[in-house]
């Protein structure tokens, strides 16, 4: 049992990883990850709808007659998503503000609905909850370094904008003096070479990894052919 | 049909499929309505409360606290779509008084001319006709180019600070490229163009309504 449960932890966070690997809800990855804290706030509210809808979905599977179980699925993720969204509303309303659209707009991530539909629909509670917090954190991940390095590059800032968030906290950690931007990193292109500079990084690590072991050429194939 | 019974509707095996199935998906329909009933219940407050708190923290920046002693969100005056602001919906402008006198009121205007899109402006107009200060609330204008009217982005938006049209002439109420007296960023003079003609648009609205707009009393 254990095993299973590091098992979706590290499909999760690494070996199937939403953001690259599966490469699936590219639309948020790539449209709110103008700051690293737009980025994580994205993920970790994806990553709880995402545990609270495969934890939701799991229990109650065996009533959800496999004719309907997409308008069904849909409808618990967006009840969720709703919830959600009036809670950041009303909680952190400055962040509400700064995600604006792209909240609701969890309802329709096929991350959400891949995960309801090959996990939480085959599995027990406790392994499809884990399932659906693990692949959110592994978004998280992804949304928050490409964020992180959008911001650094195209404004010279770390962690701009932890006020929206927090009153409390300061509005960024670090800002680059007479920096003047580099205009590219913060535009939607800037999203695409991140995004890819990303892939590129998890592949050459998995590689090296592979090689350390010895693998054939054989077995190395599948890696390259993401 | 394996028995007898004449093959009406409701005993038409996909009716009844689908009737099972429709009773199945409005369970869960039912659950996921009380849900959000529920919780759209405890989170109405204070969603009202953070909008209200918003709106007034922005006031604050455009007029300052001690030129008011008035609720500015229950003083208000609704404004039909006008040319001259802008808006193509019915607007609320907020009355700022002091020890019962009108101090002042803070107008929303919209530029259609932006770069990309509307840029949704607030400005504050003492009851002398003078800017005390502009901000915009939405804007699509280009991050890094046209973006520096963003308060949180420059000081530009402050230019306008004790601005009115009987200091500065209708001719000088443009940016410097045309002519005017307004700085602007080389590269982006599109945005500061259209807010500048925004604002004198709005303070012309403001000399030509102050009636209207003064004479409630509530």
């Amino acid at each position: 049992m254990m095993n299973t449960y590091k098992e979706i932890t590290t499909n999760g966070l690494w070996k199937q990883n939403p953001g690259v690997v599966q490469l699936l809800g590219l639309c948020p990855t790539l449209a709110v990850t103008t700051t690293a804290v737009n980025g994580l706030s994205l993920g970790i509210a994806t990553a709880l709808v995402m545990a609270a809808s495969n934890g939701s979905v799991s229990p109650v599977r065996r009533f959800i007659p496999s004719e309907i179980r997409v308008p069904v699925f849909i409808l618990i993720i967006a009840a969720l998503v709703t919830v959600i969204d009036l809670s950041i509303n009303a909680f952190a309303h400055p962040l509400h503000k700064v995600l604006g659209i792209f909240i609701p707009l969890i309802v329709v991530n096929c991350i959400v609905l891949a995960r309801v539909e090959s996990f939480a629909a085959k599995n027990v509670p406790i392994p499809s909850m884990l399932d659906g917090l693990m692949m959110g954190l592994g978004l998280t991940l992804v949304l928050g370094l490409l964020g992180a390095m959008r911001e650094f590059i195209g404004k010279g800032t770390v962690l701009s904008g932890l006020d929206l968030v927090f009153s409390t906290l300061p509005k960024a950690l670090y800002t680059m003096p007479d920096y003047h931007g580099f205009l590219l990193a913060v535009l939607p292109p800037g999203a695409f070479l991140g995004l890819g500079a990303l892939i590129a990084i998890r592949n050459w690590i998995e590689l090296r990894q592979l090689a350390k072991t010895n693998t054939s050429l054989s077995q190395l194939k599948p890696v390259l052919g993401h | 049909m394996e028995d007898n019974m004449p093959n009406t509707f409701f005993n038409n095996p996909i009716i009844k499929h689908a009737s099972k199935t429709a009773i199945t998906l409005t369970a869960f329909a039912f659950v996921g309505t009380i849900m959000l009933a529920y919780v759209f219940d405890i989170t109405r407050a204070p969603i009202a409360a953070s909008e209200k708190e918003a709106r007034l923290a922005l006031f604050k920046q455009i007029l300052p606290e001690n030129t008011y002693d008035n609720e500015l969100l229950k003083e208000t005056v609704q404004i039909a779509p006008n040319e001259q602001l802008g808006n193509l919906q019915t607007t609320t402008a907020n009355i700022a008084k002091l020890k019962g006198k009108t101090a002042g009121v803070i107008l929303e205007a919209i530029a259609h001319d932006g770069y990309s899109g509307d840029i949704k402006l607030l400005i504050a107009i003492r009851a002398d006709g003078s800017i005390s200060g502009v901000r915009v609330l939405a804007h699509k204008e280009t991050p890094g180019l046209g973006d520096y009217i963003d308060i949180t982005h420059g000081n530009w938006i402050t230019l306008f600070n004790n601005e009115s049209i009987n200091k500065t002439s209708a001719a000088q109420w443009q940016v410097k490229k045309d002519g005017g007296k307004f700085d602007y960023m080389v590269g982006a003079t599109i945005t500061p163009r259209a807010v500048v003609n925004a604002v004198f648009k709005t303070t012309q609205f403001f000399e030509k309504n102050k009636k209207i707009l003064f004479a409630v009393d509530n």
